[in-house]
């Protein structure tokens, strides 16, 4: 996951392949390996985005009998809906809790782990949520946060706190999904962290030892901060899409409310699209989401590119 | 050596990895005690749940019994597998292809999987739904497997993964008769092992945990996968605010998949490091 969008396009450009092999056949075996997903990309992947393209300019519905043309009137629809703006303020606000915490917390774990003794144990407690049914514990999140005899509750009596009710006022609803969410994304952040810092090499320290910055803080914004600079872009990334992304927490244990306070853009997408059937409005939902994935992946993509260029002309 | 050291640095590292540590387990913690005390216990004042025999045995009683959680894993295991073989069938030959082979089409096929890897999972779906409506095939393996056999991540990161592989070897392999097929089989497949081993633990998580499609094509409980079903039971028969067997059914859920990520998770980091290489 780490290296994939790490890859500047210039290196896509064609290579010189095998020398024995006589260019006919070579050219015959690459078709035949690459058909079956060639065929399956544009059947399962491309087709179909194609098409949603189509169909948020029109009011088709579940059958698509009956298609009309209505040009971008999902699309003002979407823009005038208080409902999908409301559900745009709760994602970009759990997108403003969820990144910064969960790729700064990542960071700071993978730098304190990578010099621990004990940094198998760490790194398997902090990668537990990652490979976890998140189905099932949001449902354990669900009860420690329970508006009376939750633990937390329970924990802020003894404190002499009064009582939350995190998950059913709406004030605090989207702020705990955003917590499960960063419970969720550290340990997935803290694992591309630890990769790149693992191909930082040891010579730099050493350099900045000589320089003077051999401790702490100074090290890390001399050496370690820049070197991983790619991997906090990809990271940044990923994480921004998958928070943008939040699904299973709402659904089980929100479904959008109270009071829509947690109704966020995919949710909203999948309550139009399958649950209302109003494919036309989903899918200008659906592209509306495309075009903001594609803006944010062009942008890191550039951004990996000026890097190897700077790279490649010897840094500094 | 990545900052400095002194004794009273290490101190406040321990400190904030272990409190954050404990945040990580907690839930799985309280998952666990939970699954085993009473339902009527649960919810007691106490910190945390107190495990009884009893309420073991009532608790995972009931989260099996209740609700066929067994066959939602089993849907689960078949569906995760069959996705995982087909992706990887599929993408080894076209990342070999890509990445050692010139033919016809191939600037356009790297366009394309570049494309694919911009659009999120979520765009595709109306269309590949109303296809499987129309042609009777919701609420059926097929429909759970069919959407995610071609994965371009997995393309893409095969093929990166071939490029850097010596052409010596192929050429060599060539003049000792092997077909192209082959060689994707009995050479780039093992050596990009570590590749498959990483993509297996996001594949499988992805799949084993997703929630968004089963509830899109699945609404016959015989067919829901195990998320679908731990969502189902929250809501449906004796599962409903039944917390102790919830937590049980969670804990049958979980476990799977973190001992296989914990049985992996050296091939799984070393495959992502070698990956950056």
């Amino acid at each position: 996951m780490a290296l994939a969008n790490d890859i500047p396009l210039s290196s896509l450009a064609p290579n010189t392949a095998g020398s024995y092999r006589p260019a006919r056949a070579q050219a015959q075996a690459g078709i035949i390996l690459s058909v079956p997903a060639t065929l399956l990309l544009v059947a399962l992947v491309i087709g179909p985005a194609i098409l949603v393209f189509f169909l948020s300019f029109t009011n088709a519905s579940l059958g698509l009998a009956g298609i009309q043309f209505i040009g971008v009137a999902n699309y003002t629809r979407m823009l005038t809906d208080p409902g999908f703006a409301q559900s745009l303020r709760n994602t970009a606000l759990y997108v403003a809790v969820v990144v910064p915490t969960a790729i700064g917390w990542g960071l700071l774990v993978a730098v304190l782990i990578a010099r621990s003794r004990f940094a198998v144990l760490y790194r398997t407690a902090y990668f537990l949520p990652v490979a976890a049914s998140l189905v099932a514990l949001a449902t354990a999140w669900e009860a420690i946060l329970h508006p009376s005899l939750g633990f937390a509750n329970t924990l802020l009596q003894l404190l002499g706190a009064s009582p939350v009710r995190f998950l059913s006022d709406p004030a605090t609803a989207i702020y705990a999904l955003a917590a499960i969410g960063v419970w969720q994304l550290v340990g997935f952040n803290m694992i591309l962290f630890l990769a790149g810092l693992s191909t930082i090499p040891e010579e730099l320290y050493e350099a900045a030892t000589i320089d003077g910055a051999d401790r702490g803080l100074k090290r890390f914004l001399l050496v370690t901060w820049p070197m991983l600079a790619p991997v906090t872009v990809f990271v940044t990334v990923m994480t921004i899409i998958r928070a943008f992304s939040v699904f299973e927490t709402v659904a089980v244990l929100t479904q959008g409310g109270p009071m829509k306070s947690t109704s966020v853009v995919l949710y909203t997408f999948y309550e139009e699209g399958f649950r209302f059937f109003r494919v036309g409005y989903a899918s200008a939902i659906s592209v509306s989401f495309f075009v903001f994935v594609t803006f944010l992946s062009l942008v890191q993509m550039r951004v990996s590119e000026r890097r190897a260029r700077w790279k490649a002309n010897g840094g500094q | 050596m990545i900052l400095g050291q002194s004794s009273s640095s290490r101190i406040v590292s321990h400190a904030v990895l272990v409190t954050g540590a404990i945040i990580m387990v907690f839930p799985f913690l309280w998952m666990i005690l939970a699954s085993l005390t009473p339902q009527s216990e649960i919810f007691d004042g106490s910190l945390l749940p107190t495990p009884t025999l009893h309420g073991a045995i009532d608790n995972y009683g009931t989260a099996l019994s209740a609700i066929p959680l067994l066959r939602f894993m089993a849907n689960g295991f078949v569906v995760c597998l069959a996705i995982l073989v087909l992706q990887i069938a599929i993408a080894i030959p076209c990342g070999y292809a890509l990445a050692k082979l010139s033919f016809p089409g191939r600037p356009i096929l790297l366009v394309g999987v570049l494309l694919g890897l911009l659009v999120p999972v979520q765009i595709p779906t109306i269309p590949i739904y109303i296809a499987l409506a129309k042609s009777g095939l919701l609420d059926s393996y097929a429909a759970l497997v069919l959407p995610w056999i071609i994965s371009v991540f997995a393309i893409f990161l095969f093929r990166q993964f071939f490029v850097t592989f010596p052409d010596e070897v192929l050429d060599a392999a060539r003049l000792d008769g092997f077909s192209e097929l082959s060689i994707a089989w009995r050479i780039m497949l093992p050596a990009a092992w570590p590749a498959v081993v990483s993509f297996s633990i996001f594949s499988i998580v992805a799949h084993w945990n997703d929630l968004y499609w089963p509830m899109v094509v699945i609404t016959n409980p015989d067919m829901m996968t195990a998320s679908l079903g731990i969502a189902y039971f929250r809501q449906a028969g004796e599962g409903a605010g039944n917390v102790g067997a919830l937590m049980a059914g969670g804990v049958l859920v979980t476990a799977p998949l973190v001992s296989f990520f914990l049985l992996m998770q050296k091939h799984f980091i070393r495959g992502l490091v070698l990956g950056r290489h």
